[in-house]
This record gives structure tokens, sequence and C-alpha cells, in this order.
């Protein structure tokens, strides 16, 4: 098993025919995953990369049965293209665009309530299920499968952290980038609820940020219903308060949302949180031993 | 995004909500002018600044006739206001807002913000006016009201009303509290907001509702269908190196250290930041270059970097995913010929195109110090710089 996404995952690619779109669906199909469409309003009938163009996602989905999306669609349009992707009734909306105006996701939250489709982003590297399935733009080689799961705010923290994993030989069962803006559709408690009931993962690992609360509210949920080990890491100890970090929610303000404050939270509760970012791994695979999980995720 | 009181009152003016009635001014001739236009009994001369605390720093006073107007104006331009949030250096008043004074009854919060947790714009109001609002919250968070607002049919009139009530504004200033409150709400969604604080919101003798001060600030994502609010941006008040990185979309930071940073990934150059502190250095900037930069945006980041004179040294951190690795290293390459750069740097490159990446490093014959992980690219930046 894994979370999310697995070798039978169908996947359209929204925006296919930009430049940023067609470089990763090349790097995605050569990872294996079962790219089966791809949508840009007016090339429909088209192809590229093998894969066929379709003028809208209800038609893409109805041609090729596909359950999932992923999104590189422009800011000012992709607020637009996630509401499409809810509206065919996809299972997984994945969007990769950053810089979306916050007002826009108001919107598409809203508009989401009680429909099916689960959105992961934006501003997000996506998820993949080591060697089954890589939806986004992180590079596929980094990955190993294996036992570990991994979610995180930030993108390239991800594949720190991932790198680190494999080069131990420890692997992972499926790394989620839920995105580094302040709202968004997947968030920390969704993640680790999926890893708690999934059977292939025995571990996992949390990357967060300064700005907001979601840090502190998820290790209140690991507190109160995890079954298994969550080591941490919080970036931006060192950021000045009142400036944004580059990602829209990375920001100290009225106090609020320092990462001294998420690592006492995340301590009281039980999540050992790595001192530097260089040693995610490291922290990671004492908690492994210390509960006697580490030959069971040593893969190779 | 930030901008001017004044900006901000006559954006509030467009929408109908109530401000006094007010004109900026650049020279003290043009404050007295402006005083006479208005011809109010009392006048208020206020230095425009993007930051609060002015009042308490001097950069606020009431004038009585037009000799106290020339005399303050004369006072505030030019002089140098250090406020809680402009920092130790403080900030150059360049323009007044002249301003007719009005009857202040009583003083009251009103303000709007993105609430993260429920995904909502959340109207919050208190009857503790011209307070931080963040003081309120820690000292007396019971006087503080709130209202969740669904993006589909906005700020309704009853939540309005009862945001009014709940901070106690007269019954007969309840109308046009609510009123007043819409027209915000409006303002906020319309213009992309991510702060619309009024702090104080007045009532007046006359039953009257206003916006004392205005502070708006606007969501940088959304400026591309804000032209107007663009160009209300004054560079005065921003770090020039900030500005000049904006014009490439690189989210640039200045810090106090001396080492240069130039990461991809705003998640992982803050990291890079904390492994620095980390190791005993300092970092001079947080530099993310972002997911889609180019050789040129490379070179830019490169310039701005060094144009700190404080920089003694500088690590290039790049984990590619949609990023290259051979791009950053050409960009890298070019950059360095270009400005001739004589300082230590330390590169440590990993991720898509690694291989062309490094490459390209190898082959370029420039003085580049090659790093395994970002601990060990830290340690060595931090040595190279002692």
């Amino acid at each position: 098993m894994s979370v999310y996404i697995n070798q039978d995952t169908k996947v359209i690619v929204q925006g296919i025919t930009g430049s940023t779109a067609l470089f990763h669906t090349k790097q995605m199909l050569d990872y294996g995953t079962k790219i089966v469409g791809g949508v840009t309003p007016g090339k429909g009938g088209t192809e590229v990369e093998g894969v066929p163009v379709f003028n809208t996602v209800e038609d893409a989905v109805k041609e090729t049965g596909a359950n999932a999306s992923v999104i590189y669609v422009p800011a000012p349009f992709a607020a637009d293209a996630i509401m499409e992707a809810t509206d065919a009734e996809l299972d997984l909306a994945i969007c990769i665009t950053e810089h979306i105006p916050v007002i826009d996701m108001v919107k598409v939250k809203r508009y989401m309530e009680g429909k099916k489709t689960r959105l992961v982003g934006p501003n997000c590297p996506g998820v993949i299920t080591p060697e089954q399935c890589k939806i986004g733009i992180m590079p596929g080689y980094i990955h190993k499968k294996g036992h570990v799961g991994v979610v995180s705010r930030s993108g390239t923290l991800t594949y720190e952290a991932v790198h680190q994993l494999s080069e131990s030989g420890i692997g992972q069962s499926t790394a989620v980038g839920i995105g580094g803006d302040p709202v968004n559709g997947t968030d920390f408690i969704d993640v680790l609820d999926a890893f708690n009931q999934d059977d292939d993962t025995e571990a996992v690992i949390m990357i967060g940020e300064i700005g907001g609360t979601a840090e502190e509210e998820a290790a209140e949920w690991v507190k109160a219903n995890m079954k298994k080990p969550v080591v941490g890491f919080i970036g931006g100890r060192t950021a000045p308060p009142g400036k944004r970090m580059g990602h829209a929610g990375a920001i100290i303000s009225g106090g609020k949302g320092t990462a001294d404050e998420k690592i006492r939270v995340m301590n009281e509760c039980g999540i050992k949180v790595a001192e530097t970012p260089s040693v995610m791994g490291e922290t990671l695979i004492e908690v492994l031993k210390d509960n006697n999980l580490f030959d069971k995720c040593k893969t190779h | 995004m930030n901008i001017h009181e004044y900006q901000g009152k006559e954006i509030l003016r467009d929408f109908g909500v109530s401000v006094p009635n007010g004109l900026v001014a650049y020279t003290v001739n043009e404050a007295v002018e402006a005083a006479e236009k208005l011809g109010s009994d009392v006048t208020v001369v206020k230095a425009q600044i993007h930051a609060g605390g002015r009042g308490k720093a001097g950069g606020v006073k009431i004038a009585k006739n037009l000799d106290d107007v020339r005399t303050y104006a004369n006072e505030i331009l030019g002089k140098t206001l250090v406020t809680h949030q402009t920092g130790p250096e403080g900030k150059e008043v360049k323009r007044l807002l002249i301003e007719e004074g009005c009857d202040i009854k009583s003083e009251y919060y009103v303000g709007l913000v993105l609430d993260r947790a429920t995904s909502r714009v959340t109207m919050m109001a208190s009857e503790e006016g011209g307070t931080e609002i963040e003081e309120v919250a820690e000292k007396t968070p019971e006087k503080i009201f709130k209202e969740v607002i669904d993006p589909v049919v906005g700020l309704t009139p009853f939540q309005a009303r009862r945001l009014a009530f709940n901070i106690n504004i007269p019954k007969e200033s309840v109308g046009k509290a609510a009123k007043f409150m819409l027209g915000l709400y409006k303002v906020f969604v319309e213009k992309d907001c991510s702060i619309a604080e009024i702090n104080p919101l007045v009532t007046t003798g006359d039953g009257g509702v206003m916006a004392l001060d205005a502070k708006l600030n606007f969501d940088d994502n959304a400026m591309y269908r804000q032209k107007d609010v663009m160009e209300l941006r004054d560079l005065d008040e921003e770090d020039p190196k900030e500005v000049e990185a904006s014009k490439y979309d690189l989210s640039y930071i200045a810090l106090d250290g001396n080492i240069g940073c130039m990461v991809n990934g705003a998640g992982l150059a803050m990291a890079t930041m904390d492994t620095i502190k980390h190791y005993g250095g300092d970092p001079a900037n947080f530099l993310d270059v972002g997911g889609g930069a180019t050789t040129e945006k490379v070179t830019e980041a490169f310039k701005i970097i060094l144009s700190d004179e404080q920089v003694k040294g500088i690590f290039v951190n790049i984990f590619g995913g949609i990023m290259k690795c051979d791009v950053i290293a050409e960009g890298v390459v070019e950059a360095t010929k270009q400005i001739g750069l004589t300082l230590p740097l330390v590169v440590r490159l990993e991720g898509t195109n690694v291989e062309k990446g490094k490459q390209i490093l190898d082959e370029s014959g420039l003085n580049i110090t090659s790093a395994d992980s970002m601990a060990d690219g830290a340690q060595k930046i931090v040595e190279l710089v002692k």
C-alpha cells in the first residue's frame, strides 16, 4: 500500500503544453507514471510526448478514465483549473503552481467543500510513491521504495530529507508536499492520518516552517492519535519577524508562528525535532532504532 | 506590498468608506496650502512612513491655525522617525498627510485578515481602539470579537451589526458602523488586500463613524490584476536590494550577516540560513531564486548579493527539482565572469541535472569550492569568511 497514489493512478496534466509542464511530463513518463492525457484549452486533438491533449478536463476524464490531475497552469488561471478538476470528480488534484492570489484560494476551498476531490498544494512539489508513481516536480532518482512517510510544507526541504534517508538506506512509502501557501488543500493532519492507516508506513518525518499554527495543531493530533513514531524539522529559526520568507505562508506576525514555539509544542507532543536540516535523516534513524523499527525500515 | 495611510484612505473613500478629508503634501508650502483648502478649525499633520507607532515618535501633531501647520510641517518633514516598527535606523519622512481634525467620541478597532485555520477572511473588532491588537489579544482576549466570512455571500449585514453591538458602539451609530464594515470588506476583496486594519475607528460627536487611521497591505501574488495599487508603491520605503530583486522575481530579504546565500526554494533558503547560524556564521540575506530561474536571473541574484558591502563570501545551495542544476551552474559561471568575483564561493548542487551542473562548474576553471551537503557547505563558507 501507499498514500494517495500508486502504480494504478492514471494522471492527466493540466496546462500540459507549457514549457515547465512539458519538461516534467517527460520526467514523470520516464519515471513510469501513467500519464494518460493532458489538457490545454484550444489544443484538443493534438498530442505531446505521445500523450493526447484535450480541451477540457471533463473530456480528458471521459476518454482516458483518469483519476488524478497535476496542475501546471499559470497562477492567474490556476484557481479555475483546480475547480475544473474538482468538477470532473477526480480523486486527486495536485497543484504545483505558485503565486496564486490568496483570495482565489479562499474561493476554491469553499467551492471544494462537500466534493470528492482531494487537493494537494498549491505551491507544492507534488506527491511521489517511489518506484510506482511520481506526480509533480521532484527529482525522481533520490527516492527509494520503503516504509518512511514524508510530509512537508517545503519542496526543496522534502528533497533534502528524502536524499538523506535514501543515502542511509531508508526508503520511503510516500512523500507528500503540502505546499507553502497560507491556504492549501491537504494539511499535515490529513497526511499524518493517512500514514497512520497505511500498512506500508512505519514512521513519519514531518517538515514545517515558520508562519501559522499548522505544525502545533498537527503535533497535538499526533499526541492524541498517532500510533507510529514521528520526527520533525522546522525551517526559519533565524528568520526575522514581519518578513515574508519566500513562501506566502512563511511569516512571523504579531509574535505568532515562530520556529521556537513550534519546536516547543512538537517536543511536548513526543515529536523529536532535528536540530539542523542536515540531521533530519540521522534523527529519524535514532528514533527508528529506539522503536526497534530500524531493521524493518532498512531497505537497501 | 504596503502603501501610505493617505493612499489607503483614498481607496477607502473611493469605496464609500468614511474617512476625514485630507490632502497629501511633499513640502511645507504644500502643507499650508492643503490646510487652507481644508479650512477646518483643527488640522492634523501626520508623517507618512510605512510603519506604525508614528504618534509616539512625534510624527503626528494637532495644529490650531496655519502657523502651527507651517511649524509642524517644517519640524516633521525630513525628520527621521524611530518607532518600534522602523528598526533603530528609523525612516525619513518625505510626505505628510494634512487632515481635518474631528470630534472624537470613542475609539475602536476593526480589522480584516485571512484566518489560516479556517481558510476564510475574518473580521475582528474591539472596543480597545488605539492599542495594538496583538496587545489586546494577549491581555484581554475576551474583548476581541470575530466574524468568519463566507466568500460566496461576503460579510453579511447581520454579522457587521453583531460586531458593532458587541464592541458597544452607541446604538444610534450602529447602522453607520455596519455600513463602514461592509465597505471595508468590499475593499479587502476587490483590492486583494492581505491586511486591512482601521485602528482607531472612531465615533464622532455628531454620531458619525470614520477611519482615523488606515493600514492596507496587499497580496503580492495578486498585483498583476491591481495595476492602480501597484502605482502607489513607494520605493523610498523599501530596501533598494529588495526592490532590485523584485524586478527579476527573486525573493530577497536583507539580513545583518556577512555570508551571502543563494538557494532555490523558500524552505531550503530558510534552512540554509539556520545551518550557517548553527555553525557560527551569520547570513547576509535570504534569497530564493525560485523554480523558473534563468541564467540571467541567477546573474542578477549574484549582483544583488554582491551589492551588499558586508558580504565576505557566498554560499550557493541548490537542490534541483523544477530548477535544473545546469541552469544554476551556467548562471554562477556567467555571473562570476561578468562581475569578476574575488570573494570565496562555495557551491553545493544536488537534484535535477546535477551531473551536467557539476561538469559546467568543473570546466569553468573558476575558483569554486564545492560541497557535498548543506552542512558541509555551511561549514566551509563559515571557515572561509573568518
